[in-house]
C-alpha cells in the first residue's frame, strides 16, 4: 500500500497550477484535501505521474456569502462550510448533509470542491450540489466557464471537466425566502457512504402548500439523481401523509440502483423511498403548517 | 545509604486495585515501540505476491522485470526455496483427520486469494511494491470451492487438486441418548443457523523482521507474535537449528492480537530465511489490503440444531450438526473442536449430539478470532433457548433458569471432551448469580411495560439475553523469571507476550505483593525468547491462569533468597526479616535495613576472588513454571436492549448490561478493558461484519471501506457488573477474561432484535444482521 511514484508539485499561484495542468493533463491528478485521492494512490487505483498540490495556492480557501449566493473556494474545508453560522441559517441542507459526510477529523481535511470534484455518486455533497442548482467554476490556460451542476457529473468518478481544468469555486445560488432543506441518509454506520440519501430544497408557502422542490439521491446510480416526477408531484400539494405514501412508491419506481456488498438493489430502492418519505415530512413539518 | 523509611514502613497489597497501566504514557505519547518502529539503516523491505486467483495451477512464473528494477535485491519463488518446501502443520488435529500440505510459498498449485506466490526484497517498501507488480505469473485456472456447502456437495468441486474430497475431519460427540430423547422428547423444535465471524482487526498487522550475525551465527526475529516461543520452535525445525541459535522477540508493543497472530504463517520462515541468504536485515510489514487476504480470520459456520424439551421447558436433549469452514488449509482444529463443546453452556442437558463436519475450501484459511468457535456455539443453543420460551410463552429469562446448573454443583462434568481431549468439566460458577444481577440490573419488567408503550407509539423496541461458560487457561504451562538485578531493582522476565493486556502492570502487582516490595523497583519484560527459555503463548485468555500463579511461585522463592541473604548480611535469624518498599529490615529493630542494592553487591554483583559464606544465596534469581490441571470455567451473560427501526432496517444499540466472572480480579481496571474491547468484537459480529466472496473465491472485503468495523459511534458502553467465583485448579483463583464481552454478544443482540420485531414473526437465523437482512425478514423486499 505504497503509491506508484509521482512527482510532486507545490505551485503558488493558480496560473502555476493551470500551467502545470494543461502542461500535464491526464497524467496529473489536483491535490486538495486528499481524503479520496491518497487512499486511492495507496490502493494503487490512481497512479498519477503528476500530483498537483493546490493548498499553498493563497486565497483558494474562501467561504463568501453575498447576496448572490454563496461561493466556496477549491481549498475551503468541509468542516468550514459546516461550521459557518450563516451556511446552518441560509443553507440548512449544506449543514445536514455535511454533519454526515465521513467523520469530524476527515471534514477537518477533506474540501467541499474536492468532493464535488470526485464525484463520487454514492457521496452527499454531489446530490447537494445538484438539488441546489449550484454552479460549478472551471477555470484552465484557455479560460473560465461556469457548468451548472446538473451537467457535472456524467459517471462515478467521471465530470464535465476537461484534463486541464481545475474546479477553483462553487456557487451556491441565493434562496428564496422561506426556502428550507434537508439531507437524509441511511448508512450502515456512521460515516460511511450512503446506502440511500436524499436533498431536498423546497419552498413551502404560509398555507403549506409547495411551491418549489428540487430532490437528488445518492447512491442509486452512476451519478447523483434528480427525482423530477415526485417532485412535481409534490408541487402544488401540501405533501399530506397520503401523498408522502405515494411519492414514496414513485420513488422506488423510478430509480434503479444498483447490487453490491452493502445491500440489494432492492433494499435501496425501499429504502430511498423511506428516505424522501422522511426528508419530506421534516420539510412540511418545520415549515410550521399544521395538518392535523 | 538507604532510607529506612521506604524499607520498613509496611507493604500495602497492590494485587486486587485499579492500578494505571504502565504501558499508557508510552502508548499515548507516542512512543509506543511496534515493529516497524525498528530502524537499522541497512534494513531492506519486503513485499509478497499473492495469488490472485482461488485455485489454479502456477503454470510459470516470470520474475524478469522486476529483479531488473532498480533498488531491487532480490525476487524469490518456490523454486529458489527448496529446503523450506515443508508443511507448516496444524496446531490442533484429531486422528481421523484428512491433511492438506501447506508450504510456506506456493510450490505449483495456488489454493486461495493472497497465498504468497513470491517475495520480493528491494531497498524500500514502495520499490518492492512496484517489482511485485511486474511479476507476471501463468495461472491455469481449477474448480474453485468458495463456500462450506459446495465443499460437501457430493458433486461440488474439490479444492486441491491431489485431494478424493473436501473433508477435513468429521467428529461425533456424544452424551446420553440423543436420538431416543428426539424422540421421545414432548416438544422438539429444529433450526438452521448460519453465523459469520470475521477477523482479529488488530490495528497493527502482521509484522516480521530479521537479522542474521554471520560470526556468532545467531538469528534475531523480531515478530509481532502472540507466541514467541512457539515461533522460535517452527523456526529451529524448519532451517534445523537449535533453539539456542535463534532469537524471537515480539516488541515491547505489539498493535493488538486476538487470535490471528498466535497462528505461523510463510511469512514468518521466508523473511528470516531470506535475510540470512542475502546477509542484510529484512522487514516485512503486512499492509491492510495483505491482513484482510492472508491473516486468518474465523469466517463462517453452519449449523443445523434441534432441541427436545417438556411443558415446562426444561431442556432434555440438543442436537446440533454444524458445518466448520477451514478454508484451503487447516491451521488447526482448535475453533470447531471448541464450538462442540461449548455448546451446552450454562444449562443440565442429559442427552446431547455435536456433530462436526469441518471442510476445506478455496478462501484464506481460517483460525481463532477472540471467542474462537465459542460466540457461534452460544448463539445456536441462546437463540434456542429463546424460541423455546416463545413456543412455551415462557418469559426467556425463566426458561434459562430453570435448565442452569446450580451453584452446589461443582464440578460438574458435561459428558463431553474439551479442545485438549480432556474431559469437559466445569470447576466452578455461579450461573443464577450472573442471571440475577443481569435481571435486576436492567430491571426487565420495567422495560417490557416500556416496550408495550412504544409499540404503540410505532417505536419497536426489543431485549435479549445471551449467557455463555467458557474455558480458559488452558495449558500445559506458562513460565517466570525473577532476577535481582546488579542495581538492586527486580526483574520479572515472562514468557508470554502481551499486545497490549497490560503485562507490565498486573504482573509487577503480584510480583510486589508476593515479594512484600514496592511495585516502583519491579521492572516487567516480556516476549522474548532470548530471556527465558519456554514459553507457550498467549492466547484462549489462558495467560493469567498460567503465568499468574508462576510469578507467585518465582517470587515466594526468590522472597526466601532475600530474607536469608538479609538475615546473613545482618547477622540475626531468617524470622527476625521482613521484606518492604526497597529491602530487608529487622522486625524487633526497624531502623536496621538491609537494601536490595547491598544484597545484590554481596551476594550477585561479589567481589572478584573474594570467598562468601558456605550456603550463601548467591546468583539470586528463580523461574517457575505452572501446568493447570485442566481449564478453569469464566462466565458472562449480557442482557442487550435494541431498538429496530422497521422501514429502513437499522438496528441501534440502547443498552447492554454485562455481568462477568472471572474469578478472582487482579486489576480491575485492565478486567473492564477486557470486557469493553471483547464487546465490541462481538457487536461487530453481531450487526456488521462480515467477510464477502463471490462464487469464483475472489473476496469482495478488503479495505474498511467494504467491511463493515464498528467504530466508537456504533457501540453502547457496556455497564459491568462483577461476580467473583474463584476457580480451585489455581492458587490465586484466577481465570480468563479476555474474550467475555465477545461470546454471549452475538446471541443477546440477536434476541433482542428478534423480541423487537415479535409483532412482525421476523425471525434472524444468520450473522450479521444488517439492515438489508432486517427488512428482508420482514418480507419488505419480496
Amino acid at each position: 500500500m505504497k503509491p506508484r511514484y509521482f512527482e510532486y508539485h507545490q505551485p503558488t499561484s493558480i496560473d502555476d497550477v493551470l500551467e502545470l495542468l494543461s502542461e500535464y493533463g491526464d497524467e496529473a491528478k489536483i491535490l486538495a484535501g486528499g481524503q479520496s485521492l491518497i487512499p486511492m494512490l495507496n490502493f494503487r487505483i490512481a497512479s498519477p505521474a503528476h500530483l498537483i498540490d493546490i493548498n499553498g495556492v493563497a486565497g483558494l480557501d474562501q467561504l463568501n456569502l453575498t447576496p448572490e449566493g454563496v461561493q466556496i473556494g477549491a481549498t475551503a474545508r468541509q468542516r468550514t462550510v459546516e461550521n459557518a453560522p450563516e451556511i446552518a441559517l441560509s443553507y440548512p441542507l449544506v449543514r445536514r448533509a455535511l454533519v454526515q459526510v465521513a467523520h469530524p477529523q476527515i471534514r477537518n481535511r477533506g474540501t467541499f470542491c474536492g468532493s464535488v470534484a470526485h464525484a463520487d455518486a454514492s457521496a452527499e455533497l454531489p446530490s447537494v450540489v445538484l438539488a441546489l442548482g449550484a454552479q460549478i467554476i472551471a477555470r484552465s490556460s484557455r479560460g473560465e466557464r461556469t457548468i451548472p451542476a446538473k451537467d457535472f457529473f456524467e459517471f462515478h468518478l467521471v465530470t464535465a471537466l476537461s484534463a486541464d481544468e481545475l474546479v477553483v469555486e462553487i456557487q451556491l445560488p441565493p434562496l428564496a425566502a422561506g426556502s428550507n432543506g434537508t439531507y437524509v441518509e441511511i448508512a450502515r454506520r456512521a460515516g460511511d457512504f450512503a446506502l440511500a440519501g436524499v436533498a431536498a430544497q423546497a419552498v413551502i408557502d404560509e398555507g403549506g402548500t409547495v411551491q418549489s422542490l428540487r430532490m437528488a439521491c445518492s447512491g442509486v446510480g452512476p451519478v447523483p439523481q434528480l427525482l423530477e416526477e415526485a417532485a412535481q408531484l409534490a408541487i402544488g400539494s401540501d405533501l399530506s401523509d397520503e401523498l408522502l405514501l405515494e411519492i414514496d412508491n414513485i420513488v422506488r419506481t423510478t430509480i434503479d440502483p444498483p447490487d453490491d456488498v452493502h445491500a440489494s438493489a432492492n433494499y435501496r430502492r425501499v429504502v430511498t423511498g423511506t428516505v424522501v418519505r422522511r426528508a419530506l415530512k421534516q420539510l412540511r413539518d418545520e415549515s410550521g403548517s399544521n395538518h392535523d | 545509604m538507604t532510607d529506612t523509611t521506604t524499607i520498613s514502613s509496611g507493604h500495602k497489597t497492590v494485587t486486587g486495585t485499579g492500578v494505571k497501566r504502565r504501558e499508557d504514557r508510552r502508548l499515548l505519547t507516542g512512543e509506543g515501540k511496534f515493529l516497524d518502529d525498528l530502524n537499522f539503516s541497512e534494513f531492506l523491505e519486503a513485499a509478497i505476491v499473492r495469488s490472485t486467483v482461488a485455485h489454479a495451477r502456477v503454470r510459470s512464473i516470470d520474475v524478469s522485470g522486476a529483479i531488473d528494477l532498480p533498488g531491487v535485491a532480490g525476487v524469490y519463488t518456490a523454486g529458489d526455496l527448496e529446503e523450506l518446501l515443508q508443511n507448516l502443520p496444524p496446531k490442533v488435529v484429531h486422528p481421523d483427520m484428512s491433511h492438506r500440505v501447506r508450504f510456506p510459498i506456493v510450490l505449483d498449485e495456488a489454493c486461495y486469494v493472497g497465498e504468497i506466490i513470491a517475495v520480493v526484497v528491494a531497498e524500500n517498501r514502495r520499490i518492492a511494491e512496484d517489482a511485485v507488480d511486474l511479476v507476471i505469473v501463468d495461472y491455469e485456472p481449477l474448480p474453485v470451492v468458495a463456500s462450506t456447502a459446495s465443499a460437501l456437495d457430493k458433486d461440488g468441486p474439490i479444492a486441491h487438486l491431489d485431494a478424493p474430497d473436501n473433508v477435513c475431519v468429521h467428529i461425533t460427540q456424544k452424551a446420553g441418548d440423543p436420538d431416543g430423547a428426539l424422540l421421545s422428547a414432548p416438544h422438539v423444535l429444529s433450526e438452521t443457523f448460519v453465523i459469520s465471524r470475521g477477523g482479529g482487526h488488530s490495528m497493527e498487522g502482521r509484522a516480521v523482521a530479521a537479522r542474521f550475525d554471520e560470526v556468532a551465527g545467531e538469528l534475531t526475529v523480531w515478530d509481532a507474535t502472540q507466541a514467541p516461543h512457539y515461533a522460535r520452535q517452527m523456526l529451529a525445525v524448519f532451517y534445523e537449528m537449535t533453539e539456542d541459535q535463534i532469537r524471537v522477540i515480539a516488541p515491547e508493543d505489539v498493535g493488538g492480537g486476538f487470535g490471528p497472530k498466535a497462528q505461523f504463517y510463510g511469512e514468518e520462515v521466508l523473511i528470516p530465511f531470506l535475510a540470512k541468504k542475502l546477509g542484510r536485515p529484512i522487514k516485512w510489514i503486512e499492509d491492510r489490503w495483505e491482513n484482510f487476504v492472508s491473516s486468518a480470520p474465523e469466517r463462517t459456520q453452519t449449523h443445523r440444531m434441534s432441541v427436545g424439551f417438556d411443558d415446562e421447558g426444561k431442556l432434555i436433549v440438543i442436537k446440533d450438526i454444524f458445518e466448520h469452514d477451514q478454508g484451503a488449509y487447516c491451521l488447526g482444529l482448535q475453533v470447531p473442536s471448541i464450538t462442540m463443546s461449548t455448546l451446552p453452556g450454562p444449562y443440565k442437558i442429559a442427552n446431547i449430539h455435536s456433530e462436526l463436519f469441518s471442510c476445506y475450501t478455496n478462501m484464506v484459511p481460517t483460525s481463532s478470532l477472540r471467542g474462537a468457535g465459542r460466540p457461534q456455539a452460544v448463539y445456536v443453543m441462546e437463540r434456542m433457548m429463546d424460541r423455546i420460551a416463545e413456543h412455551l410463552g415462557i418469559a426467556p429469562e425463566e426458561v434459562r433458569r430453570r435448565n442452569l446448573i446450580q451453584a452446589d454443583e461443582f464440578p460438574y462434568a458435561v459428558g463431553l471432551l474439551f479442545r485438549d481431549g480432556s474431559p469437559l468439566t466445569y470447576d466452578s460458577g455461579n450461573y443464577p448469580g450472573l442471571l440475577e444481577k443481569a435481571e435486576s440490573r436492567i430491571d426487565l419488567s420495567a422495560f417490557r411495560d416500556r416496550q408495550i408503550r412504544e409499540r404503540k407509539e410505532g417505536r419497536f423496541l426489543g431485549v435479549g439475553i445471551g449467557m455463555c461458560v467458557e474455558g480458559t487457561g488452558l495449558g500445559p504451562y506458562e513460565g517466570a523469571r525473577v532476577r535481582l538485578t546488579n542495581f538492586g531493582r527486580i526483574m520479572l522476565t515472562l514468557a508470554a507476550a502481551p499486545q497490549g493486556q497490560g503485562y507490565q502492570t498486573v504482573y509487577a502487582q503480584l510480583a510486589a505483593d508476593a515479594l512484600n516490595l514496592d511495585m516502583d523497583v519491579i521492572d516487567v519484560r516480556h516476549g522474548d525468547t532470548g530471556n527465558i527459555p519456554f514459553g507457550q503463548g498467549t492466547f484462549g485468555s489462558r495467560v493469567t491462569a498460567n503465568a499468574a500463579p508462576a510469578v507467585v511461585d518465582a517470587c515466594t522463592q526468590l522472597k526466601g533468597d532475600l530474607v536469608k541473604a538479609a538475615s546473613m548480611l545482618l547477622g540475626v535469624p531468617v524470622d527476625q526479616i521482613e521484606l518492604s518498599g526497597t529491602g530487608a529490615f529487622v522486625v524487633d529493630d526497624p531502623e536496621r535495613t538491609m537494601s536490595l542494592l547491598e544484597i545484590t553487591r554481596a551476594f550477585n554483583v561479589g567481589r572478584h576472588g573474594i570467598a562468601v559464606k558456605p550456603g550463601s544465596p548467591v546468583g539470586l534469581e528463580r523461574t517457575a513454571y505452572f501446568t493447570p490441571e485442566r481449564a478453569a470455567y469464566s462466565s458472562s451473560i449480557n442482557i442487550c436492549v435494541v431498538e429496530v427501526d422497521p422501514e429502513t432496517g437499522m438496528v441501534e444499540l440502547l443498552r447492554s448490561v454485562l455481568v462477568h466472572d472471572c474469578g478472582t480480579v487482579l486489576n480491575p481496571l485492565l478486567v473492564d478493558g477486557q470486557v469493553y474491547g471483547g464487546f465490541a468484537h462481538g457487536v461487530g459480529n453481531a450487526l456488521y461484519e462480515e467477510m464477502h466472496f463471490d462464487e469464483s473465491g475472489q473476496p469482495q472485503t478488503v479495505s474498511y471501506l467494504d467491511y463493515a468495523l464498528p467504530g466508537a459511534l456504533e457501540l453502547v458502553t457496556p455497564e459491568l457488573v462483577d461476580q467473583e467465583t474463584p476457580s480451585p485448579l489455581n492458587p490465586l483463583g484466577v481465570k480468563g477474561v479476555g474474550e467475555s464481552g465477545t461470546i454471549p454478544t452475538p446471541a443477546a443482540i440477536a434476541n433482542a432484535v428478534e423480541d423487537a420485531l415479535r409483532p412482525f414473526g421476523a425471525r434472524f437465523n444468520r450473522l450479521p444482521i444488517t439492515p438489508m437482512r432486517v427488512l428482508d425478514a420482514l418480507g419488505v423486499l419480496d
